[in-house]
């Protein structure tokens, strides 16, 4: 394949004792990648050699078309988004995220009109003057994507952007940094250990264990089709997106899902594949109210657990135990109902 | 740190009602051999700092302050502590960052030889300085032949000998405050655009300034009260190198209640000193 001029291509080879780290990313300006993987499994390594600080032992690294393996990471059009934010604390919002511009040659004055303008993007602008200590954790998270943005990156890297955040703060600030990752308009590359953030955020899933590739795709694909028991157990979710009223979301593709949220407006709706139960005939006085009528596509053995890929009027993944798969004879083709009760589906904006 | 909150732990105690005190320390059950010597040895630590106060010639005191020796010592002993301090800064700051933030082969040695003066007794620093920065010192004949530069018995040689055993203190204060800063901070501005310069300059070096003001008081007090490198290397000349503690050591000899006043002086600094620190460590921890 000849290097493309737009993008990320990347061959990172980062050699540490016995660690190695030997991962091929490519990516189109506008795509949004997640590096999803375990504790250890090189993630961060991947991230911070994208970054430059630490060095690529092998491989090479082409953004724009633009050699970058031996630049410093002062002279990569890249920005970070560090895991706990690291907002210098001694610097008031704006000057944090002013640092940048005027690293890149910006009067004081011209940086802090541009910092304040991106404030006024995150809907911070009343914060500009706040030290990071009197931030809460959702605010701290705004000004360091506004810090990153503000160096205007060709490849934004993002590491565990929520983690940090509870629950509650997390749901607002995904959807929120959902919002700017697709007005960016270059390549952002997060890591997360978490897959509902990677199935929100990103549009291709890139799984890493042990320092390799163990899986790409699209995060519906590898939901239906992991490929190792990490997977499998981690990406295990069923997402969906639609139109919430109250309790019932339509889908964009026709079917509804009934869920105990009571939402309106866009929204997103996951349940694990274990959640699923699977009937050859059509259920009578089941509690369930989802219900759809499917299609078995494939069968994939996991440990004790077959994953069963359904087609049909609603595709989804349906996590069994071996007994359960026999006794219900499923096979490819075979037809029957999928019920996930409401009490085990998560919606949550978009 | 930890001295100071001893001492201050130890004023509380003095201060506080002894009732309550005794209540709560029989209830924490202070054992009687870790007290008594415990205030046997407030007590050693107070009592020549009492017997100053007691014996102080309050009368004279005036006239003896405003004579012009002392002001001369007093002087000279602050303007040098200051310009050693100041040497202490722009050399010492940038060692301590290079043993805190870079790898380099020796490094544990190195770091072994900077604290060196810290240790090692004040006259052999002032004899090493002579044999090395004297008139046929190792460097010391290339400065006076090329740039016709002397250093011993001048008022530089006092700022000399005075940063050579305050530099130390600040190496470590400012070397320690480094490692407990966040390395990352340094990463996350190079990510920004900045270099390993700028990074410094404009993120870690405000960072650190805490450590930096603490060490520079220590560095400062240490430099205002070097005796033995001070009269070795820079001998004892009044208004040109015969700084406070020399001044003391001196009078002692001839005129015991001039030393005291002396001394008044010293402890007073010390104090206002102390008072300083311990604002500044209280509203930065």
């Amino acid at each position: 394949m000849t290097p493309p001029d737009k993008g990320l291509d990347a061959h990172l080879v980062v050699e540490r004792g016995t660690f190695r780290l030997d991962v091929e990313l490519t990516a189109a300006p506008g795509d949004v990648v997640a590096l999803l993987g375990p504790n250890g499994a090189g993630k961060t390594t991947a991230l911070r050699a994208l970054a430059g600080l630490v060095g690529l032992t092998d491989g090479h690294l082409r953004l724009d078309g633009a050699e970058l393996d031996r630049t410093p990471p002062e002279s990569r059009p890249v920005g970070v988004v560090f895991q706990d934010y690291l907002l210098f604390p001694h610097l008031t919002a704006l000057d944090n995220v002013g640092f940048g511009p005027r690293c890149q040659g910006a009067t004081k004055a011209e940086s802090r009109a541009i910092a304040a303008e991106w404030l006024e993007r995150m809907g911070l602008a009343e914060h500009s003057g706040a030290k990071p200590r009197k931030l809460s954790g959702g605010q701290a998270q705004r000004v360091a994507v506004a810090r990153a943005l503000a160096t205007r990156p060709r490849l934004l890297l993002l590491d565990e952007p929520l983690a940090a955040l509870d629950a509650r703060t997390r749901l607002d600030v995904r959807a929120q940094l959902r919002r700017h990752l697709a007005e960016f308009e270059a390549v952002a590359v997060l890591v997360t250990h978490d897959p509902l953030d990677a199935m929100v955020l990103a549009d291709r899933l890139v799984v890493i264990e042990q320092g390799r590739i163990v899986q790409e795709g699209t995060p519906a694909d590898i939901a239906r089709h992991p490929r190792t028991d990490y997977i499998a157990q981690l990406v295990g979710l069923n997402l969906y997106k639609g139109n919430a009223d109250g309790h019932t979301v339509t889908l964009d593709t026709g079917p509804t899902i009934t869920t105990t949220e009571d939402l309106t407006g866009e929204v997103f709706v996951a349940f694990p594949p274990s959640a699923v139960t699977l009937f050859r005939d059509r259920p009578t006085g089941a509690s369930a109210r989802n219900l759809w009528h499917c299609e078995v596509a494939g069968l994939e053995t996991h440990g004790d657990q077959i994953r069963v890929d359904l087609t049909g009027e609603l595709p989804l993944a349906a996590d069994l135990t071996t007994p359960a798969a026999a006794e219900l004879d499923l096979h490819q083709g075979a037809s029957v109902w999928a019920a996930v009760k409401a009490t085990q589906t998560h919606s949550y904006p978009t | 740190m930890t001295q100071l909150d001893t001492s201050d732990a130890a004023t509380e105690t003095l201060k506080g009602g002894p009732r309550r005190r005794r209540v709560r320390m029989t209830g924490r059950g202070v054992p009687l051999p870790l007290l008594v010597p415990a205030l046997v040895g407030l007590a050693f630590l107070l009592l020549p700092l009492l017997a100053l106060l007691v014996r102080a010639p309050w009368r004279s005191l005036p006239s003896q302050l405003t004579s012009t020796e002392v002001w001369q010592a007093l002087q000279l002993s602050l303007l040098s502590a200051t310009l050693a301090t100041a040497v202490c800064l722009v050399l010492g700051v940038p060692l301590a960052w290079l043993l805190a933030r870079t790898e380099f082969p020796g490094r544990r040695f190195v770091r072994a030889l900077v604290t060196l003066p810290l240790v090692l007794p004040p006259v052999v620093g002032g004899v090493a300085l002579l044999l090395a920065l004297g008139r046929n010192g190792v460097v010391g004949q290339w400065l006076d032949s090329w740039f016709g530069i002397t250093l011993p018995f001048t008022t530089t040689g006092v700022v000399v000998a005075e940063a050579f055993v305050a530099m130390p203190f600040l190496v470590i204060s400012v070397e320690g405050t480094l490692r407990a800063a966040d390395p990352r901070y340094e990463e996350a501005a190079q990510t920004l655009g900045a270099s390993r310069f700028t990074a410094f300059r404009r993120v870690t070096l405000p960072l650190i300034a805490p450590g930096i003001a603490a060490g520079s008081v220590l560095a400062w007090a240490r430099a205002l009260g070097e005796f033995g490198a001070t009269i070795t290397f820079a001998g004892n000349f009044p208004g040109r190198t015969q700084t406070m503690p020399l001044a003391v050591y001196l009078a002692l000899q001839n005129d015991p209640e001039a030393a005291i006043a002396l001394s008044l002086v010293l402890l007073a600094v010390s104090i206002a000193v102390l008072a300083g620190l311990r604002d500044r460590w209280m509203t930065t921890s």
